[in-house]
């Protein structure tokens, strides 16, 4: 007799687990219930590892209207508007599948925004992955941004920010992380909170179909042999068009009050959102199975119960305003039924008819004969999950060592390019991560609803708000080199870099979205840079006084011996009260003033250069003064109200030189500027210390800018003035005098690269690196295309 | 190569059975716009026809099926087969 | 009297938005029209706007095509009045055979959203007569299936019969051929745009109506938005759109 694996260990629960659910039921749980619980309690339903850690996230401000534990997190900006905005991953479905995977997530975030009653107004997508030379990288990166492009253009949302980032860890895990913005009108804020016994369940949206079960298709009945592929674990299907009929049927419901309560159906499907909804309301539900819209026939209970079809979502009505919503919703060609009713008991009950005609009668009462599948606490799936505390284990070696046979080089040394920083420079905006992606963003339609006042490729998005003077401000980053070494400050510097990208542009900062992709959280040293990163995240915030308003942990994502770098991904949002000031990167007149504002620091690890030039640095990655950062941004923000400002960038991947670059390039000028580098140019040039920006400054306004600096407290150093064709940094100090060459040190005196040059590596750094030159555009394109791609 | 015999075959792809087709979905529900009643169960696909050059019969459907499996269809959502043509 | 334009809706179209804040800054009064109706509701002017009908499944605009309000716009324009189709509007009104053409896949087979300069061709009619001065126009395309397709007969006859109203225009003002970089999409002559026979209709991939507001980067695409509305009210005051003739059975 051959031992079987019991059916909970199938399904993915742990033994523990399973005791957890016979002492929440009173009894042994059957199998349909098993497979309701094994899906609510895995990690990315549950947060069961990581809950402890997130509590810990400072979540209060004066102006959040709906924060963690919502949909979305919504932030009032005045005008009768607000603001709703989350970030969420969809990383394992994406490897599976790329263009599904990437469309999907984005679906799924969009349904969270409109499910609060705000209209999407925005996508912004991060993307990790490994090698770009690698053949499986390609085929991802093609997959995954035709996905993302295919969703959002076709259900009319622009994509107007995001990231795309190669690093050798992601190249079994690539992550796939969708931030979505929406406006709120006033009196139009839902939540998901199932109140009222005896109001109506309600789910409208697509057929209900075997999208996503998955593992759990062990449960499938013995009758369907393992040949019929039709039975075999169905890939997540998008369907962007049913979408957009889905966002306007929503926001119509809403908007003539027609619902009490609105969840979107995302993992976990049904199961997910029913009991999600009544916990928040203290209630119940009866659901009828029967009623539920299938898509094909022959659906066994538990997967029209897990299933994660797309594109559905549930509402409590009352009884009284179920015509009208039957009305709205068949107006936009939507299935919809009512599934079940809510009740003052806290049970999920799932009900089913003998013959499947109907469990529930019209007055919600159980018909004679009808049977009960599963009876569960609907706390016991939700808020009363099981909660893990891993064990937490820093790594021995808290830094990474220099590899194998890699030089140990004095930090003023350049890489072997001739030792010519202008080379240095050119090599690096044509590096795979700091380069151009116009041939990506170029997939994405980033003007649709006519906001778009700065779209991808140059700073962070800029959407103004019609009828007002207003404009949000959104980016996201995420420091995952940084994280690898000290996972604490990874985080921070995220937090500081993405608040950074915001305040440059004179918005201020609202409030903070954010995806932490780690690792397995059973594995000590794993779930240590978990805590690590929440830490950093919670202290970088208390220290900016922003709250978190909601976010997405995505954790599992290794493969034995490799996982990826911890990589806390952050999304914020800011406010411009009149679009008018708004300061971009770019310079914008000949003459014209440059002023590096903030001091470098030492530290070269994590850095880019540090990438580029191969050696794995013996020193730290640079630290960071969270005050120092808070008055930068105060500062720069004030500066930019008052006028002082004609363009401002700030210094992150790449360094001073790269910042510098990028002003030219974009400003179609370069500069003459003069840098003291100390006795250490590369760190002066490339490095990556926090809490730095450059300022183009009128001349006749440098006097009060410099004025406000110091009343800030933050340090400024005049570099030299914009104009003529060539960007040139004159080197000084003792890297590049005599002394240096004393020491046998190799720096050249001068930075010097034309405009033209500069962007001629920058944008053929993408296209080189993942195989798309001589191509119009994105690369060849496979057979299998999705329409609307 | 070019004095192997040529033979002449389509594939036919279309979606899984029980995978969502929102071209097929679409396309059903815009019918009565056509005033046409009476048709369901629309699923879209594409079909791909070509010349291969091989030893033999067995051999060109080797190619056929081959790049049937591996470029024309995605077999996590796509079925095919082969039609030989002649 | 302010004109009124209808705007006609499908679901999935996405442009509707850009459409209607473009026609009020050009001074109509806009009317969005449900593909399920059949009454225009007493429009003098139509706009079909960009988006992704129906997914744009099947083909883009081909489902479009067959909605009610189609027959409606059919009729419309075989009176005479004015019809502008934008981007998808573009593709459903070449699906109607309102307008010579078809639109294809993009060259290189991906949606492309960039900027591009298009160059007026002819400044007297019904949708360039408010442009001004001839001079490339900035504004963004955002579309898959752009590329301007028709045998060489039909290409010249129209041609001839001054039928192109906007090509995809280079850097340096010539036209932008299927190989150069100023064309986005691989479309023959470097043909944007085109009219119907009769004159009255029109469509052009390219997106006016978000290149109506210096904010968003350009506001060059007011003029052709503003030569609809004026022809419109043109419409509205004398039953006929100048420099249009009556074409029998409205065919294109």
């Amino acid at each position: 007799m051959t031992a079987e694996i019991p059916l909970h260990r199938a399904l993915g629960l742990a033994d523990v687990e399973l005791d957890a659910i016979r002492e929440k039921l009173s009894r042994e749980p059957n199998d349909l219930e098993l497979a309701m619980f094994s899906v609510m309690w895995s990690e990315h339903c549950s947060y069961k590892s990581s809950r402890p850690l997130l509590k810990t996230l400072p979540t209060k401000g004066k102006d959040v209207v709906a924060g963690v534990g919502e949909q979305a997190g919504v932030i009032a900006i005045g005008d009768g508007l607000a603001v709703a905005f989350k970030i969420e991953s969809h990383n394992h479905p994406s490897a599976v599948e790329p263009y599904q995977g990437a469309a999907t997530g984005v679906g799924g975030i969009l349904r969270d925004i409109f499910a609060m009653g705000a209209r999407p107004i925005a996508v912004l997508d991060a993307l990790r992955f490994g090698d770009p030379s690698d053949a499986r990288t390609r085929h991802l990166v093609d997959g995954v941004v035709r996905g993302v492009g295919g969703y959002g253009n076709c259900v009319g949302v622009p994509t107007v920010g995001g990231e795309l980032v190669f690093d050798p860890s992601y190249q079994g895990n690539p992550l796939v992380n969708v931030m979505a913005i929406g406006l709120l009108e006033d009196g139009m804020l839902t939540h998901a909170s199932g109140d009222g016994p005896g109001n109506l369940v309600v789910l409208y949206g697509s057929a209900t179909g075997r999208d996503g079960i998955g593992g759990a298709s062990v449960l499938a009945s013995a009758t369907f042999g393992d040949q019929d592929p039709s039975k075999r674990p169905s890939v997540q299907v998008g369907d962007p068009f049913a979408e957009k009929l889905l966002i306007e049927a929503t926001l119509e419901l809403i908007a003539r009050k027609l619902v009490v309560s609105i969840q979107d159906l995302g993992a976990a499907g049904i199961t997910c959102a029913t009991s999600e909804t009544a916990d928040r309301g203290g209630t119940g539900m009866l659901v009828d199975l029967d009623a539920i819209p299938r898509r094909e026939p022959g659906l066994e209970p538990f997967e029209v119960m897990i299933s994660e079809s797309q594109e559905r979502m549930v509402a409590i009505v009352e009884p009284a305003q179920w015509e009208a919503v039957r009305e709205v919703c068949t107006r936009w060609e939507l299935p919809v039924a009512i599934i079940g009713r809510v009740t003052a008991e806290r049970d999920i009950v799932i009900l089913t008819a003998p013959d499947g005609s109907g469990a529930l009668d019209a007055e919600g009462t159980p018909v004679d004969g009808a049977m009960e599948l599963a009876r569960i606490p609907a706390p016991a799936l939700t808020s009363e999950a099981i909660v893990f505390e891993r064990e937490s284990r820093a790594p021995s070696r808290r830094r990474a060592a220099p590899a194998p046979g890699a030089p140990q080089e004095s930090v003023d040394t350049l890489p072997g390019r001739g030792q010519d920083p202008g080379a240095v420079l050119l090599a690096l905006l044509g590096s795979p991560n700091l380069s151009s992606r116009r041939q990506v963003y170029e997939q994405y339609d980033h003007n649709v609803q006519a906001n778009t006042v700065a779209g991808p490729g140059h700073g962070a998005a800029v959407l103004r708000i019609k009828g007002t003077t207003k404009a949000l401000v959104a980016t996201t980053d995420g420091n995952a080199p940084v994280s690898q070494i000290d996972p604490w400050l990874g985080a921070v510097l995220s937090v500081a870099e993405a608040t950074r990208n915001v305040s440059i542009t004179g918005a201020r900062p609202l409030g903070v979205t954010n995806c932490l992709n780690y690792g397995d959280p059973t594995r000590p040293e794993a779930f240590w840079a978990l805590a690590e990163g929440v830490r950093g995240l919670a202290d970088a915030c208390v220290a900016l006084g922003l709250p978190v308003t909601g976010g997405n942990v995505s954790l599992y994502n290794e493969a034995p011996g490799s996982a990826i770098a911890p990589t806390p991904e952050i999304g914020i949002v800011g406010l411009l009260d009149d679009v008018a000031t708004r300061v971009g990167p770019a310079f914008r007149g000949d003459g014209n003033t440059v002023v590096l504002v903030g001091q470098a620091g030492p530290g070269l690890a994590g850095s880019e250069y540090a990438r580029l030039a191969g050696f794995a640095s013996g020193d730290d990655p640079p630290s960071i003064d969270l005050e120092r950062e808070a008055s930068l941004q105060a500062f720069v923000r004030e500066a930019i109200a008052r006028g002082l400002v004609e363009s401002c960038q700030d210094v992150s991947g790449g360094g001073l030189a790269v910042a510098l670059g990028e002003m030219c390039m974009w400003g179609g000028r370069g500069a003459q500027l003069r840098l003291g580098v100390g006795d250490s140019p590369a760190v002066a040039l490339f490095g990556e210390s926090p809490s730095r920006l450059l300022c183009e400054v009128v001349l006749r306004h440098a006097p009060a800018f410099d004025l406000l600096a110091r009343h800030y407290g933050v340090h400024t150093e005049t570099l030299g003035t914009t104009g003529g064709p060539r960007l040139v940094i004159e080197l000084a100090g003792e890297g590049a005098t005599g002394a240096a060459e004393e020491r046998g040190s190799r720096i050249a005196d001068a930075l010097e690269a034309t405009v033209d040059d500069l962007r001629h590596a920058w944008e053929h750094g993408l296209p080189r690196a993942l195989g798309w030159e001589g191509d119009e555009g994105g690369g060849p394109v496979p057979a299998g295309l999705e329409v609307g791609s | 190569m070019s004095d192997q015999p040529a033979y002449r075959f389509a594939v036919n792809v279309t979606p899984k059975p029980g995978i969502l087709d929102p071209q097929g979905r679409a396309v059903e529900k815009s019918l009565p716009h056509l005033g046409i009643s009476g048709v369901s169960a629309v699923r879209v696909g594409r079909r791909v026809e070509m010349t291969v050059r091989a030893a033999d019969a067995a051999a060109a459907r080797a190619v056929v099926d081959q790049l049937a499996s591996e470029l024309l269809s995605n077999p996590l959502m796509e079925l095919f087969d082969v039609e030989a043509l002649g | 009297m302010t004109a009124r334009v209808g705007i006609v809706v499908f679901p999935g179209s996405n442009r509707d938005i850009d459409a209607v804040n473009a026609l009020r800054i050009a001074g109509a009064e806009p009317v969005v029209l449900w593909h399920e109706s059949v009454d225009l509701e007493g429009v003098t002017g139509i706009l079909i706007p960009g988006g992704f009908a129906y997914g744009d499944y099947l083909r883009a605009g081909v489902i479009a095509r067959f909605s009610p309000v189609m027959r409606a716009v059919a009729e419309f324009a075989a009176a005479g009045a004015p019809v502008l189709g934008i981007c998808n509007g573009f593709q459903v009104l070449a699906e109607a055979k309102l307008v010579p053409g078809a639109l294809l896949r993009n060259r290189g087979l991906r949606f492309v959203c960039r900027e591009v300069a298009l160059l007026p061709e002819h400044m007297d009619t019904p949708f360039t007569r408010e442009i001004g001065e001839r001079r490339p126009l900035r504004m963004p395309v955002a579309h898959g299936e752009g590329c301007y397709y028709a045998d060489d007969a039909t290409l010249d006859a129209l041609e001839r019969e001054g039928g192109v109203l906007w090509r995809y225009a280079n850097p340096d003002g010539s036209v932008a051929g299927p190989d150069d970089p100023g064309n986005p999409n691989g479309s023959l002559r470097g043909i944007a745009g085109v009219r119907n026979a009769a004159g009255n209709v029109a469509g052009l991939m390219p997106h006016p109506e978000t290149a109506v507001e210096a904010i968003l980067g350009s506001d060059d695409g007011l003029g052709i938005i503003r030569s609809l509305v004026v022809s419109a009210s043109e419409y509205a005051a004398t039953g006929r759109v100048s420099g249009t003739r009556a074409m029998a059975g409205g065919a294109a």
